[in-house]
């Protein structure tokens, strides 16, 4: 197969940027799209010229690292799916394919397509853990979890943090992330003793990092590589909510909207 | 802001209150497209003169209209704030359109919020203004006279295409609102989420039929 890459080149963070096309040929229908470009930097390297940067860690779906905007749509055309997972059979022979960085001002491009996520980790930091250490894995059912909360919570655990969500989304918000965060820490037992604090905390850090609201297109939902569902923004919601209006005094962690 | 660096009014604060307000202004929707089904009665306009004239002179209904204004103030404010909020969050923009499937006109709630925005306006100047004395009502017509106003307005075919339009645009905006408020509000159910889904469509045709059945019956019938 052949493909015309049109690909976001940028030096650093203080260039400005464009687009530059590429042509790459012989390329394996069964090849994915990191392997595809892995061929390109072969190319640009035999001649000389800076290969092209991108994030990639495990290529196996579960890690969150790659990330690329391919043709308008976070991890290219096939739904659930990350780039690294994205195969090139997905793509018709000859097609021009536009590569970007993810768009958002809470994600600064470091080179090329490479952008810098850690805001996605202050929220983390803010609140998306359980304080205490929680020792092993308990013997079964000296916990009981209903079975639909934790079928939920771990539907919401399946985020890999990826930031395909601020990616889609017309606004650049992170909601669909910080809802699945909150969501698998709210839904079990061990989570639940922190949760009023932690919702408050994580929605103060993601609104001070800059991110957009919320304006329910779904594009969130849409592109989520692991296919998280935006009940889990409404959870969020909902936990917020209940923290600000009705927590008891100790737990609310100051009664500002 | 507070002790936690939380900023007044946080994103999700901002959305609800908006989401209050807007279905608010949807219950306010259906009150006034009662009251404007009495045009379509044919008895010269009594039915409707007499709701119309109990609306603007009931002291509770007073009340309420001071609290309309408020929602309508409370929507479009949060609107404009939360919109430049977003606006703000993406400054350097894709090279290439975004082709992700969304919900069916929730891209478009601003340009159709600015679309409903001008149609108030020129409501207000043709029927608001008038009744409190602010602008002069045209010759022959008594300020408070609803229906001889709407009757001369109708019987022009730019007023009337513009009404036309605006309750399309409407009805788009309608289209989302009910589900997004919703949403907003953390109410979402696997089972009747789709209700209020196909509730919101609905609902949204209903009103904006129904305001559109009023030209199209001076239009068509007179």
């Amino acid at each position: 197969m052949k493909f015309t890459l049109k690909i976001w080149r940028q030096k650093n963070a203080d260039d400005k940027g464009r687009m530059v096309s590429y042509k790459v040929d012989d390329i394996s229908p069964d090849s994915s799209f990191l392997e595809m470009l892995d061929q390109l930097n072969q190319q640009l390297i035999a001649k000389g010229e800076d290969p092209v940067s991108f994030d990639h860690d495990c290529r196996e779906g579960i890690c969150g690292a790659c990330g690329l905007y391919i043709n308008g749509r976070p991890h290219g055309p096939l739904k659930g799916t990350t780039t690294c997972q994205l195969h090139m059979r997905a793509f018709r022979s000859g097609e021009t394919i536009c590569v970007e960085p993810w768009r958002s001002g809470a994600f600064p491009v470091v080179k090329d397509l490479i952008v810098d996520r850690s805001a996605l980790d202050k929220i983390i930091q803010a609140g998306g853990y359980i304080s205490i250490n929680s020792g092993g894995l308990p013997d079964a059912n000296t916990i009981p979890v209903p079975k639909h909360d934790a079928d939920d919570a771990f539907d919401a655990a399946a985020c890999i943090g990826c930031g395909a969500c601020v990616a889609a989304c017309s606004n650049a918000s992170p909601m669909l992330f910080v809802g699945a965060k909150v969501s698998h820490l709210a839904l079990l037992p061990q989570g639940r003793i922190e949760a009023t604090r932690r919702v408050q905390q994580m929605v103060a850090a993601m609104d001070a990092l800059g991110f957009g609201n919320c304006s329910n297109t779904y594009a969130c939902q849409a592109e989520c590589p692991k296919e998280i569902s935006i009940a889990n923004i409404a959870r969020m919601n909902r936990e917020f909510l209940t923290a600000k209006l009705f927590a008891e005094k100790e737990k609310n962690i100051g009664f500002t909207l | 802001m507070d002790t936690t660096g939380q900023r007044t009014f946080s994103s999700i604060a901002s959305k609800v209150l908006m989401a209050l307000a807007g279905v608010f202004l949807l219950v306010f929707l259906a009150v006034h497209l009662g009251i404007n089904m009495l045009l379509l009665v044919d008895d010269g306009g009594k039915s409707f003169s007499a709701a119309a004239g109990f609306m603007s002179s009931y002291p509770v209904i007073r009340v309420f209209e001071l609290a309309l204004f408020g929602g309508f103030a409370l929507h479009i404010v949060f609107g404009v704030i939360v919109s430049i909020r977003n606006r703000q969050s993406r400054p350097i923009r894709y090279q290439h359109r975004s082709i992700t499937e969304t919900s069916p006109f929730s891209k478009y709630m601003l340009h159709s919020g600015v679309v409903v925005f001008i149609f108030l306006v020129l409501h207000f100047i043709d029927f608001y203004f008038i009744k409190i004395g602010i602008v002069a009502p045209p010759t022959g017509i008594e300020r408070h006279d609803f229906y001889s106003r709407a009757v001369v307005l109708f019987s022009d075919n730019t007023y009337s295409a513009i009404y036309l339009v605006s309750f399309v645009v409407l009805g788009f905006h309608l289209n989302h609102a009910l589900q997004a408020a919703t949403q907003t509000l953390g109410l979402n159910h696997p089972r009747y989420t789709p209700l209020i889904n196909a509730a919101s469509a609905l609902y949204a045709m209903i009103i904006a039929g129904g305001f559109m059945a009023i030209p199209l019956r001076f239009t068509l019938f007179n």
